[in-house]
């Protein structure tokens, strides 16, 4: 007999989201994945202005904030064949660079390492062995016995406080938690610091954006102006302040995220073999360094990857109505053509019509409709996206850069290339790109610098800004690799407003209930196999799902037209069995 | 495993613990009235208040939202975040940084909505869908509304975050599919501080909680239940591109001549003129910038139902009143009207009156900045 454990909330997540699974023998032999909050966004946009719509769809994601403000400029340009200033492309891909940094980070120490690290554990550590461990893995300066020996005092005062505040009802003492009391402490440690450091990096987004979370982007380019002679601009401080932010931030990710990562995953390597999923792979490329026009540019390279195999990488076109489309046969929407029907985005529908059981419920009726995600697909393949995609997609292409990082990381865990498809691989493909990436986001300001000393001081392009010089009707799609994974937007304009707009993000991918064919998508397909100890304490399956980084209001709110968010992952067996 | 010591460190307890002096200590109740914007004498009082408060237990609910306030409460920087949650308060639920997931998490939350009954401050951090019965936002099972109505019961007050929990947000624009409803439309026997803006600046966030527990009461509120400490003045107000406002000189488009000099983005959609918020005087991340300093206007995002308010870059009709004078009551009121295309306008009419008069005066040889004024 199986039975059927429910983790609802999911939490150090982004938005609503539940897991039903069914253990037998203390095995997951099946799951579901269930978002189950929705806003409409999709709907609120028709009939506004295109040049607006960044802003409301910005709001889709507050976490991975910027990415649904870059990618609906990029579509609105598209439609109207808007070509931005390089200084403009090298300020979003600066603003991208250090979204990346900031939230694989918090990602990592926030939403992901209460996982792995035990903090009661702490209480019985040595710091002056962490201290030793520590100046032996990295030069990060905070590192003295003192300096642990403070945090541990700290953590037993917070504990013995009787309120556990954020800690409260943790996975404490669960014999999956494998660390070293000191090695958790380490981490503990850098809990703290990295949520004072994340602070700071966005600072990039303040002086480009306004402000962050939600700066402010433009169709056309950026609307911070560039003056190096004038208070009013964009000038020599200005600059000199994003520099060295950045500069900060890449010793952040070097010095503590990469060495804490390397040596918790060195405890961990079992999970190498556990949440392999079906292997297919899909990126979209980003990064432009000759304008998002030219994709043999992007410093992440686009393709998809079949059954694992990294020697054919096979184009996408979002064009094409045969590529990528979306399904509602197991989401709470209707299509006018029925429920087989699959639609490509720019003829997408988001009629929201929930059918799922009566509020409360213990489970949801799964032979049924479940989620407010819709079922995208590609070629009729379900896709995982995200870091090991890209990570996977890179090596593919044979980029000395991916190679490098990944060969390396591989060494140095002592594991087979075969462990980069798992949850472990997931998580290490995470902190391996932040290092790419921190990398290419000194290049970019390099190369803002370079524009700017060269005379180059445009930031928008303004030509196509006036619906007057619009045609009657145009469409357009945007695309990028948000922190997440691939994300694109398609929309439709006519008369000036907003005929139709879909979104289809990361989450929706990962994220997603099965297809009319029975397929898995990636969430669903890599719980199964994974050994659950205690189904009273769903602890390996959160590590899985955390290995995705879900962000369940962009898997809602991107697709819905009426704006449900998808956000339940019951993470825990809670419910009567 | 909440344990069940019954005494649990008080602030001063904690800061001493930490290593602090007794003079750290009244150095940092200084600061906080300082920047609480109290007078010298309250310095005591908040002092007295952290030596003897345990740490103030929070539920913090995530209904419809995107976790941009969340997000930007842990961007403070005075306090900082750690400092908040590890010696402050107790944050004993919230869905974005708690350890505890599914059964574990509800469970943390009754404990505390048991033990400290009437004592506990209420979060919230998004809308709530009341549509077909509140299906579309569920968590654990049961409605954000029926959530809300239990956690709201033995709440001591509530706090609004964000523009979602406050006015409805970017959920409730038109056509609003799910009736997404802020926070004060459905619970009416609580006292509830709503903090406005997409998100709110992680200052003020972080300042509405340090007066709770310093004071130990809620902060002086406006007519609509806004902190008067942080919403009290327009943005215009406080904006330091005013000057080019009262001058009349204004970005014609992005990017251009008037931009890279830093004129003023009314022309170009800036609703500074009607919005309550601390963005000019505060701003955001540590003081670094806010939207106009970085070249784009503000569009009101900390106002009732500003998606709805007209395109972001079509110039406002009107800009109620002039100076810092007008009563923020009154004119949040006030709906920000847009005009498409029509150029002339009461504003523009005045400044260009005011330009006239600016010039005349500079020819008598008075000082420019004394006419601007």
């Amino acid at each position: 007999m199986s039975e059927r454990i429910v983790v609802d909330p999911i939490t150090r997540i982004e938005g609503h989201l539940r897991i039903e699974a069914e253990i037998k023998d203390g095995i997951i032999v099946d799951a579901f994945s269930s978002s189950t909050m929705v806003r409409g966004i999709e709907e609120i946009v028709k009939g506004r202005d295109p040049r607006d719509v960044w802003a409301f769809v910005q709001r889709t994601c507050g976490v991975c904030t910027t990415v649904h403000a870059l990618t609906s400029v990029r579509t609105v340009e598209d439609a109207l064949g808007i070509v931005v200033p390089p200084n403009a492309e090298m300020v979003r891909n600066i603003m991208e660079g250090t979204l990346y940094m900031h939230d694989h980070v918090v990602h990592f120490y926030h939403l992901h390492a209460l996982d792995w690290v035990d903090v009661v554990s702490v209480l019985s550590a040595d710091p002056a062995e962490t201290s030793r461990i520590a100046q032996s893995i990295s030069s990060w300066p905070k590192s003295s016995p003192g300096y642990f020996s403070d945090v541990k005092k700290r953590i037993k005062r917070f504990v013995d406080s009787g309120q556990l505040g954020i800690f409260a009802n943790g996975y404490w003492g669960h014999k999956q938690m494998k660390l070293p009391a000191e090695i958790n402490l380490l981490a503990v440690a850098h809990y703290l610091e990295a949520l004072e450091w994340q602070k700071e990096i966005v600072k990039v987004h303040t002086i480009f954006g306004g402000k962050n979370p939600h700066p402010n982007y433009l169709v056309g380019g950026m609307a911070c102006a560039v003056n190096t002679d004038d208070p009013g601009g964009i000038n020599a401080e200005r600059l000199a302040y994003v520099g060295q932010l950045i500069q900060e931030g890449k010793e952040f990710v070097e010095q503590v995220y990469i060495p804490d990562l390397m040596a918790i995953a060195s405890f961990y390597k079992d999970w190498g073999a556990i949440g392999q999923g079906f292997g297919n792979y899909m990126s979209y490329g980003d990064f432009p360094t000759n304008g998002y026009n030219d994709p043999s540019s992007f410093k992440f390279p686009s393709g998809v990857i079949l059954d694992r195999d990294i020697s054919n990488i096979h184009p996408i076109d979002h064009r094409d109505s045969t590529e990528i489309v979306e399904f509602v046969n197991k989401s709470w929407y209707e299509y006018a053509g029925g429920d087989g029907a699959s639609l490509h985005p720019w003829d997408g529908e988001t009629n929201i019509k929930y059918s799922g059981p009566k509020p409360p419920y213990d489970h949801l009726d799964i032979d049924q409709k479940y989620s407010f995600v819709k079922t995208p697909r590609w070629k009729g393949k379900p896709m995982e996206v995200g870091p090991l995609a890209r990570v996977l997609m890179g090596y593919a292409h044979g980029r000395e850069e991916f190679k490098e990082i990944v060969d390396s990381a591989l060494s140095t865990l002592n594991v087979p290339v075969t462990a980069l498809f798992s949850t472990l691989g997931r998580t290490a493909a995470r902190g391996l790109e932040t290092q790419l990436v921190a990398n290419w986001t000194t290049e970019f300001y390099n190369t803002l610098m370079t524009n700017i000393k060269n005379g180059d001081q445009r930031m928008a392009n303004s030509e196509m800004r006036d619906p007057a010089t619009w045609p009657k009707e145009c469409k357009g799609v945007g695309y990028m690799e948000a922190p997440r994974g691939a994300l694109a937007h398609w929309i439709v304009i006519k008369d000036g407003k907003t005929a139709n707009y879909q979104q289809v993000v990361p989450s929706t991918w990962n994220a997603s209930p099965r297809d009319p064919s029975g397929a898995r998508s990636a969430y669903e397909s890599t719980l199964i196999g994974t050994p659950v100890a205690d189904p009273e304490q769903p602890l390996e399956i959160i590590r899985t799902i955390h290995s995705f980084d879900p962000c369940l209001a962009c898997a809602v709110h991107l697709y819905d037209e009426h704006g449900k968010h998808i956000s339940q992952v019951q993470n825990t067996t809670s419910c009567n069995v | 495993m909440n344990t069940k010591n019954e005494k649990p460190d008080t602030y001063y307890e904690s800061i001493i613990k930490n290593g602090f002096s007794r003079r750290d200590f009244m150095k940092f109740t200084a600061f906080m009235a300082a920047y609480m914007g109290y007078e010298t004498s309250a310095i005591g009082q908040i002092s007295n208040a952290l030596k003897t408060t345990p740490r103030l237990p929070i539920i913090w609910e995530h209904y419809q939202e995107c976790t941009c306030c969340s997000e930007s409460f842990i961007r403070t920087d005075h306090p900082i975040a750690a400092d908040i949650i590890l010696d402050k308060v107790s944050l004993d639920y919230t869905l974005t940084l708690m350890a505890a997931s599914g059964h574990q998490a509800e469970a943390a939350k009754k404990a505390v909505m048991e033990k400290y009954k009437g004592e506990y401050i209420l979060c919230v951090e998004g809308s709530v869908p009341v549509g077909e019965e509140g299906v579309f936002c569920c968590i654990a099972g049961k409605t954000a509304l029926d959530q809300l109505k239990e956690a709201a019961a033995g709440a001591k007050a509530i706090i609004a975050w964000g523009s979602c929990a406050s006015n409805g947000c970017v959920q409730s624009a038109k056509p609003n599919p799910t009736n997404a409803t802020p926070i004060h439309k459905i619970i009416t026997d609580k006292p509830i501080i709503r903090v406005p803006g997409c998100p709110p600046i992680g200052e003020v966030m972080a300042g509405v909680i340090v007066h709770v527990i310093a004071f130990g009461k809620l902060p002086e509120l406006d007519r609509q239940g806004r902190p008067k400490a942080f919403y009290a003045k327009r943005v215009h107000d406080s904006c330091y591109r005013r000057p080019y406002f009262d001058a009349g000189l204004f970005v014609e488009e992005f990017d251009d001549e008037n931009a890279r000099k830093g004129y003023c983005l009314y022309k170009v959609g800036c609703k500074g003129p009607v919005t309550y918020n601390s963005c000019g005087s505060m701003k955001w991340n540590n003081g670094v910038s806010y939207p106009i300093q970085s070249g784009h206007g503000c569009f009101g995002c900390s106002e009732d139902n500003f998606w709805d308010n007209g395109p972001i870059y079509e110039r406002l009709t009107n800009v109620p009143g002039f100076g810092i004078e007008a009563n923020a009551d009154k004119i949040g009121m006030v709906a920000a009207g847009v005009v498409a295309g029509a150029a002339a306008t009461h504003a523009i009419a005045s400044t260009m009156s005011k330009r006239k008069e600016l010039k005349e005066r500079i020819t008598s040889g008075k000082d420019l900045e004394k006419q601007v004024e």
